[in-house]
């Protein structure tokens, strides 16, 4: 028997409902980082912690029989695979999230229909990139673009893109963003999902018992805020103001001491008062705070002129979209990383030969490559020859994957510490990375820019040591 | 390691591909007789080509191939061609728009995801498309081009089913819906769930019964729309434009001796239908289909030129067809030692007997001789053997010239 649990949003919430089952999950609480709750009720049962994104993924490989986690994740990835393994099998009743499809107020429109007639092609970001596929040919829009990202949607509308799709307690009130909902796509629950194989082979039956929905007295579907005033600070439309991207998450630290070095003034990027929307002190200069894993897409659609991002997610980028016109204007010398091939520390694997020889003599029919990089793992996995190979996307806490869930993981790493305490073995480097500045192609030529772009490029390369 | 083929693609063997080469050319021999030019459209085309309201249905895009191309950044996806009719009116509108009267056709493969795999995601079709003429005689010509097809591929004559694009939306505007769920429930009836028709309920029982008497009555002649005309009375005046529109056909099919079912519930099909529909079977298989696309190629973004077509489905007709194109008697040529001067002589033999039409393979060890007519054996001093295997003859030959001579007479 094995369970996929959810961190972050669920984790609480999972918790209390598996206590009040009596499946009691020790070290599966916000305080313990542990990645392998034991449960003493069922010793049999094999528990382990995932971001909850991964657990569709994880459940519909056959991985786990069971996991919980939201909706909105299962219906992700059915939307793009529905013949799958995948089956959900109770709403669970707590951890409510509605999906909408949200505009910035400042465009005037109210419904999907007027989008679709004023853009000659709407801009679509979301996490949920099958969603919003589905949500957009349902709609029936005629030419659109779907922009996956990793997060930060709600600070992408009206100038990065024309439609966000997001939930409403990932962006707290839209109505602060300064943005409208135009439809609503899904309203969430946490639930229970199962592999069918796993059903239709193992005995769940007394798990199956005890996963029962909790009582949340929640109150049924609300209609969403419809008040789109316009409070957030613009990002200027002009032609010749530089549109840049900054990092969120671990990133922002160093690289608010990157700016402090370089006497570029930056309020309301870290510290008190955050905002993803902070003012700079450089002139013709407009800032957003995104991921950056977003970062080299954005560039490469002309939404951003210049970002500071690592050079692992543009060589991701660059991987998927070879011809893309994002190109690496400077190394900026902070947030080093390695890039590398890991396995477990069990395993006789010393090196990629070896792996190589295992491929070719048979031994590992199809490999499992987990990654948040996939396209990088995808190109890793052809350029040597792995043969059969499922990539599995993760978002983040990649170690717990490795041997039971993956065979490989392709991550990053500072000191390698963090590997070595999950027993795992470093067999290839694939890149060295460090942060960098990146452009667009074509907006380093653009005579209309060229000027503030350059003084913008100079600025920002003095904070490199 | 086994590899297997991906799920729900077929491989066409050499037995599979001559029954399709027959179907192949039996469909182009037909057409161009008519007037028809082949094109080729791309595989590959952008996914805001399908997604105009009215050319395809939201389950049909639900099932078909996209992804990002290698310079796909922007995220506007491509699609594995789903259908074959939009496509060229896309072609016509960006390069042949001028022209007041198109015949095009075209033999190309379709892709659209199927769940279980068990069903084929590829497939082939063999289509024209009439361009220009809104007459219901246009729709006439390609109904019997297809029969025509059918015929001279030896299959007979098809039982071609009549429907009405316009007729089932006018039915679908008397229920009294707004417009989103008209366009839901004549998606469901494109879809084959004719039934969907029935269960919305109007609280109008004479619409009801109409509607109810309309799905399932069928008939074979003009007349047979007059009387339904006369059952419905005048309260049914919207249909009127689509029975005179089905009554025309029906009377060009007539004066063409083409048999044919007027059958209402017929009517499966592409959203983009606007006028007749018309269905292909033969052993009660589905084997083509086609209608009036009126307004399809101003919805690509051409100009308003009426159209309609139709596509046979090649694979399913290969699957009914007992032969393939007729083979030529194969022969084998092999040395009859291994001097250099005997491999030569096999050579040059070889290429005489190919120059002179035949099928001549070489023997390079290992070859089954049961699937030849002829084994030539080359003896040295310019003798060969030629054994008529079939008859178990064998004769002693002094040149290429003998050769030839020689099965000249035997054929």
């Amino acid at each position: 028997m094995k369970l996929a649990l959810p961190k972050g949003r669920l984790l609480n919430d999972t918790a209390a409902m598996l206590e009040r089952a009596g499946v009691c999950i020790d070290g599966y609480d916000s305080r313990s980082r542990s990645y392998n709750p034991k449960c003493t009720r069922f010793p049999q049962l094999r528990s382990r912690v995932f971001q909850e994104r991964d657990i569709p993924i994880q459940v519909a490989i056959g991985n786990y029989d069971l996991g919980i986690c939201g909706l909105d994740w299962v219906k992700e990835l059915l939307s793009k695979y529905p013949s799958g393994d995948l089956m959900t099998v109770r709403s669970l009743g707590y951890g409510r999230c509605d999906l909408y499809a949200v505009v910035s107020g400042r465009t005037g429109v109210s419904t999907v229909g007027e989008i679709d007639d004023r853009f000659g092609r709407v801009r679509i970001v979301s996490e949920y990139p099958n969603l919003a596929e589905s949500f957009a040919l349902k709609q029936r829009m005629r030419r659109f673009s779907v922009l996956p990202i990793v997060g930060g949607g709600e600070v992408y509308p009206p100038e990065s893109a024309d439609i966000a799709i997001i939930s409403e307690t990932s962006a707290g009130s839209f109505a602060d963003s300064g943005l409208v909902p135009v439809a609503k796509v899904l309203t969430s629950r946490a639930c229970l999902i199962a592999n069918r194989n796993g059903l239709a082979k193992s005995d769940l039956s007394e798990l199956l018992a005890c996963l029962q929905p909790l009582e949340t007295g929640e109150e049924p579907d609300t209609p969403p805020p419809a008040d789109g005033r316009t409070t957030a600070n613009e990002m200027s439309n002009g032609r010749d103001a530089i549109r840049l991207a900054i990092p969120d998450g671990h990133l922002s630290k160093t690289a608010s001491g990157f700016f402090d070095r370089a006497q570029i003034e930056l309020r309301g990027y870290t510290g008190k008062g955050t905002t993803r929307r902070p003012q700079i002190g450089l002139p013709d200069v407009t800032v957003k705070v995104i991921r950056p894993q977003d970062m080299p897409l954005q560039v490469a659609n002309g939404n951003f002129d210049l970002a500071v991002t690592g050079e692992d997610w543009l060589r991701d980028h660059l991987c998927r979209f070879p011809s893309s016109p994002a190109v690496e204007i400077a190394k900026l010398g902070f947030g080093a990383v390695r890039l590398v091939v890991v396995v477990s520390g069990d395993s006789n694997i010393r090196g990629i030969d070896d792996l190589q020889d295992m491929v070719r003599q048979g031994l590992l029919p199809r490999i499992r490559i987990a990654s948040e990089y996939v396209n990088i793992a995808d190109s890793y996995a052809i350029d040597h020859h792995l043969g059969r190979c499922t990539i599995i996307p993760t978002w983040g806490a990649s170690e717990a994957f490795v041997p039971d869930d993956a065979d490989l993981l392709i991550e990053n790493t500072e000191t390698g510490e963090t590997l070595s305490r999950h027993n795992l073995k470093i067999i290839d480097t694939v890149l060295e990375s460090t942060a960098c500045l990146v452009g667009h192609r074509d907006m380093l030529s653009d005579p209309d820019k060229q000027t503030a772009v350059e003084r913008t490029i100079n600025a920002i390369k003095r904070g490199i040591k | 390691m086994k590899t297997d083929r991906c799920k729900g693609m077929r491989d066409l063997l050499p037995e599979d591909m001559a029954k399709f080469r027959r179907v192949e050319e039996v469909f182009r021999r037909c057409s161009s007789r008519w007037g028809y030019e082949e094109v080729r459209t791309p595989t590959l085309e952008y996914l805001h080509l399908f997604t105009a309201v009215g050319t395809l249905t939201p389950g049909m895009l639900g099932r078909v191939y996209s992804f990002l191309d290698w310079d796909g950044w922007s995220g506007e996806r491509v699609v594995l061609r789903p259908e074959g009719t939009i496509p060229v009116a896309r072609l016509y509108s960006e390069n042949l728009s001028g022209l007041k009267t198109c015949r095009l056709s075209y033999v190309s493969n379709i892709f659209a995801f199927e769940e279980t795999g068990k069903e084929r995601r590829e497939r082939w079709q063999c289509g024209v498309e009439l361009i220009g003429p809104s007459q219901p005689s246009a729709d006439a010509e390609l109904v019997m081009l297809a029969a025509e097809v059918l015929n001279e591929l030896g299959l007979g004559q098809p039982e071609i089913r009549l429907s009405h694009a316009g007729l089932i939306k006018a039915l679908i505007a008397e229920l009294g819906v707004d417009a989103a769920e008209q366009t839901h429930i004549f998606d469901q009836v494109l879809e084959g769930n004719i039934k969907a028709l029935g269960e919305v309920d109007t609280g109008n029982a004479e619409l009801k019964k109409a509607i109810s008497f309309l799905l399932e009555v069928k008939g074979n002649s003009p007349g047979f729309i007059q009387n339904i005309k006369a059952l419905l009375g005048d309260n049914l005046t919207r249909l009127e434009h689509a029975l005179n529109d089905m009554t025309q056909i029906a009377e060009c099919l007539d004066a063409a001796q083409c048999p044919y079912h007027i059958d209402v519930a017929s009517g499966m099909g592409f959203e983009y239908y606007t006028g007749a529909m018309f269905q292909f079977h033969i052993a009660g298989k589905r084997i083509g289909g086609g209608g009036r696309y009126d307004d399809l190629i101003s919805l690509v973004g051409g100009p308003h030129v009426p159209a309609s077509g139709f596509a046979l489905f090649a694979g399913q007709i290969i699957d009914l067809l007992q032969t393939g194109e007729p083979d030529m008697p194969r022969m084998l040529v092999q040395a009859g030692d291994n001097s250099v001067e005997c491999q030569r002589s096999c050579s040059a033999i070889a290429r005489s007997l190919r120059e002179a039409g035949h099928i001549a393979s070489l023997e390079h060890g290992g070859s089954d001789a049961g699937g030849y007519r002829w084994v030539i054996t080359i003896l040295g001093d310019n003798r060969l053997r030629l054994l008529d295997r079939p008859a178990g003859k064998e004769s002693e030959l002094k040149s290429a010239d003998e050769l030839l001579k020689a099965l000249g007479a035997a054929e």
